[in-house]
């Protein structure tokens, strides 16, 4: 790189790996604003041109286009022009700490990883879920999106305001997976001045939008009385603009492989990522042959979200198991219980390699559920203690609660 | 949850009929009607031609759910004969022109010229004839698939082949009428290799005996391919212009699977070579004692790949290809790009020719040379390929360079099919070549040794013992991703 442009800000490049690259001119047939060109040796990337839009990158039949290098200065056309190889990440970590733009993704890794940390220890993405884009839009550059729709979707008298939010993108490309997250940050300052955190939010829909390749995403938020990031977007009106980083989320998402079992246990907007999974699934999955069992407590039916529509998802797709903790009249149901009382049928799922469990929701709800799993296990003399990280290193196991 | 129906948007493609479409099929009951009539006959070819043993198995496929950048690349574990093969356009541009001929600066036609039809008819059949054919001559290689990586990518080939197939019939039944339904029958009818029913091209009736064959096939022979739907692509019919350049976007991965086999194949020699201390890459039965394929064996079966795909561009000079051009149907590779008139009444090509026992070049009009044209840019697209890999012999310190041969050397078809060359082009006598041949093409020695390597190797992550593993996996997957569940039914 040359030494006379060096610039103190760090900048994400994208690059074209020339070992793998067959030079078939997909990407630049595809790249919407021209950055990818080439001579007779090499396909490279224009980073003065590139948008990061990603349109790139799925057609790509090598994966040599799917590369990234942060760099201080980026590398001109003609350094990429004469590689034979990508040149290795230069070393470059210590300085991110006075990047402001960095500090925002700190600041989300931080959030996903109290948010994960009820895996207890790595975990990776599932083996067949598809590549995720991350960290696309940032703090210093949002995507802006436009509010397409806001719906209560817990019974108006009930005191659990929980909101499906849909949020178009317009020529934005803004590429997720289920169970990604975005980040929202309500406009102002605090009271201190500074701007407001940045609040996350899960993917309420399928990988090609709300409505199919109207590149939309849902979400589905709970009002939190005084909290200034829910009040904010259960607020928001049709037609108002919100400002959008993301995606982020690189490990809980949704398994591709059909034959995939998927054990979703959820409590109140924890169901946003398992809306999207069925609906994935509901889409791509004709030939599917793996289950989909969804454990969903809330305190009673017009409390729980998304009630009425799931009480139309047929049986094939998804096995609902709906459970209530406040129902006058009857006992009371959590998650946990449930997945006692039908231990037969997740000690069967539990032995299978091919299974996957979920969890999303409350942190209060961690511990109950783990105890079920072992209890689970042990009925069919599995070590729930030794199965757990086996599942976890194999990416079949996923906590995202808050 | 939601359980809208997916709406019918532009760029989406239509679940709601049987085969997925993004041509508005459910509008067309005519068209609609003919293809389902089509469907068994095809699934029926399938079944009987398609990848013999492997009809049960779950393959890890790339399928087309949308024509649009982020959504014609979804994978997952799809069993063959439930492929959803379709018909996939690539998005209609407004106020696109004719290009090129002397129907320059029209609008592009929605409907065929009377006048072009039957050269349309035939340039469709043609392109269409080599798409099952292509998959006829594969068949058999899931039975000694190196590793389940390489047979994922042998079935995406072939279900693609198919989507092609489909995507030729589909013009087909749309703008031809019953010759329309004949032809598209006829297109699977034909069987490569058959004495009484052969393929249309000469290419296309040669075995595929073993996986060095297949990477060199879909390297040279797709990229024929490639280039004639390039031409294709380039076409004021804008139906076949649309079709020609979803199918390039598919197309590319076939290139991808023979660049890097016949790389990896390289890259496996090279490496067991240097672990053997040879550093001498005519020390061949050393070499092939160590379960790899020599480079000098690699070079020849190059060069009958290379000779018979050139078979492939026709004849050098051809008014068929003047005509094609003339009339607006079929152009140059990539046409918009070239700076010249795009008309050529005017222009000369220097063509490579054999005359008074002399190759040399002459110049002719470049009308009539556009089938020279299109195979001179094939073979520099070919040369960037070969160049890659002899970084790879480079990197490993060896004193080797493949090469193409001459473009007379082994020909059937065109100005050298009388003449025998060698791959330098020195011209010789029928008795020179007899007694040369087994240097510069594969002898049945050299394949009856490839043959003994051809075992099967279906653990997850490993490789045959001549070929390297992938510097990548597939959409991203680790190297120990079970790309194929094989079930044999």
């Amino acid at each position: 790189m040359p030494e006379d442009v060096v610039s103190s800000e760090l900048r994400k490049q994208h690059l074209i790996d020339p070992e793998i690259c067959i030079r078939c001119n997909t990407c630049e047939a595809t790249c919407p604003v021209g950055a990818v060109t080439h001579d007779d040796n090499n396909y490279v990337v224009d980073a003065e041109k590139c948008n990061f839009c990603l349109d790139c990158i799925a057609p790509c039949p090598t994966g040599s286009i799917d590369n990234w290098r942060v760099v201080r200065a980026a590398w001109s056309l003609e350094d990429q022009l004469g590689w034979n190889e990508l040149p290795p990440q230069e070393d470059i970590a210590g300085d991110t700490s006075q990047l402001t733009g960095d500090a925002v993704e700190d600041e989300i890794e931080a959030l996903l990883a109290t948010a994960h940390a009820g895996a207890g220890g790595k975990v990776g993405p599932p083996e067949s879920a598809a590549k995720p884009a991350v960290n696309l839009f940032r703090r210093p550059k949002p995507a802006i999106a436009v509010v397409q729709g806001n719906y209560r979707i817990t019974a108006p008298d009930t005191e659990s305001d929980v909101r499906h939010i849909v949020l178009g993108f317009g020529d934005t490309p803004f590429p997720v997976l289920e169970g990604q997250s975005i980040g929202i940050v309500p406009p102002g300052t605090r009271a201190d001045g500074k701007p407001h955190d940045v609040r996350l939010y899960s993917i309420a829909s399928a990988r090609d939008g709300e409505k199919r390749s109207a590149n939309n995403l849902a979400l589905t938020v709970k009002r939190v009385p005084g909290g200034v990031g829910s009040n904010y977007v259960c607020d928001l009106k049709i037609g108002d603009k919100v400002q959008v980083t993301g995606p982020f989320g690189a490990t809980f998402l949704m398994p591709n492989a059909h034959d995939a079992n998927v054990i979703m246990i959820c409590t109140g907007t924890g169901s946003a990522p398992f809306r999207a999974f069925t609906e994935q699934r509901r889409r791509t999955g004709q030939n599917a042959t793996g289950k989909f069992v969804l454990l969903f407590g809330a305190r009673t039916p017009q409390e729980l979200p998304y009630f009425g529509p799931l009480q139309k998802v047929p049986d094939s797709l998804l096995e609902k198991h709906l459970v209530f903790s406040r129902v006058p009249g009857s006992d009371k149901e959590y998650v946990q219980d449930r997945i006692r009382r039908e231990a037969a049928d997740m000690g069967a799922l539990l032995q299978s390699p091919k299974t996957h469990i979920f969890i999303c929701g409350l942190k209060g709800m961690e511990a109950g559920v783990d105890e079920a799993l072992a209890d689970v296990c042990r009925k069919h003399r599995l070590d729930w203690t030794a199965l757990k990280p086996d599942m976890r290193a194999q990416g079949r196991f996923h906590v995202e609660t808050y | 949850m939601s359980s809208s129906s997916a709406a019918f948007v532009e760029g989406a493609v239509d679940y709601s009929t049987r085969i997925p479409n993004n041509v508005g099929l459910v509008n067309d009951a005519r068209v609609l009607k003919a293809m389902e009539q089509w469907y068994p006959s095809y699934i029926d070819w399938w079944m009987n031609m398609g990848p013999d043993g492997f009809q049960t198995s779950d393959v890890y496929l790339r399928t087309a759910v949308s024509i649009d950048p982020k959504g014609w690349a979804q994978f997952g574990y799809v069993k063959m004969p439930d492929y959803r093969w379709g018909i996939l356009l690539a998005p209609q541009e407004e106020n696109r022109l004719v290009n090129f001929g002397s129907n320059k600066g029209e609008k592009a036609w929605q409907d065929i010229p009377g006048e072009h039809r039957a050269s349309l008819r035939r340039l469709v059949v043609i392109q269409g004839d080599t798409e099952p054919a292509s998959v006829e001559q594969q068949r058999a290689l899931g039975a000694t698939a190196p590793s389940l990586y390489d047979m994922r990518n042998l079935f995406q080939v072939n279900v693609e082949e198919g989507r092609h197939l489909w995507a030729m019939v589909y013009l087909l039944q749309k703008y031809f009428g019953r010759d329309g339904r004949e032809e598209a029958e006829g297109l699977l009818q034909r069987r490569s290799g058959d004495p009484d029913k052969p393929r249309m091209l000469g290419a296309f009736n040669e075995a595929t005996p073993d996986w060095l064959s297949f990477f060199m096939f879909t390297f040279f022979t797709d990229r024929d391919g490639k280039m004639q739907l390039e031409s294709l692509a380039q076409s004021g019919f804008d139906p076949l212009s649309r079709t020609c350049r979803f199918m390039l976007t598919e197309e590319a991965h076939h290139m991808f699977v023979g660049e890097t086999g016949v790389g990896r194949v390289i890259e496996r020699t090279c490496e067991a070579m240097k672990g053997a201390g040879i550093d001498d890459p005519y020390d061949i039965d050393r070499v092939r004692a160590l379960g790899v394929i020599d480079l000098p064996t690699i070079q020849k079966k190059a060069n009958l790949h290379f000779s018979l795909s050139l078979d492939l561009f026709g004849s050098e000079i051809s008014t068929n290809a003047a005509n094609f051009y003339n009339a607006g149907l079929k152009g140059r590779f990539m046409e918009t790009k070239i700076d010249d008139d795009h008309v050529l009444t005017n222009a000369t090509y220097s063509v490579l020719k054999y005359v008074d026992g002399q190759i040399r070049y002459i110049d002719e009009p470049a009308l009539t040379a556009l089938n020279m044209r299109l195979r001179d840019d094939y073979a520099k697209d070919c040369q960037g390929g070969v160049n890659r890999w002899n970084k790879v012999i480079e990197k490993y310190g060896i004193d080797f360079k493949l090469t193409l041969p001459s473009v007379a050397f082994n020909r059937q078809i065109g100005e050298f099919r009388s003449v025998h060359t060698s791959p330098e082009a020195q011209i010789l006598s029928d008795e020179e070549w007899i007694k040369n041949r087994d240097k510069w093409l594969p002898s049945s020695d050299d394949g009856a040794f490839i043959h003994t390597l051809m075992k099967p190797c279906w653990e997850k992550g490993q490789y045959a013992s001549w070929i390297s593993a992938p510097k990548v996996g597939v959409d991203g997957k680790p190297g120990d991703f079970e790309y194929v569940a094989i079930h044999r039914g």
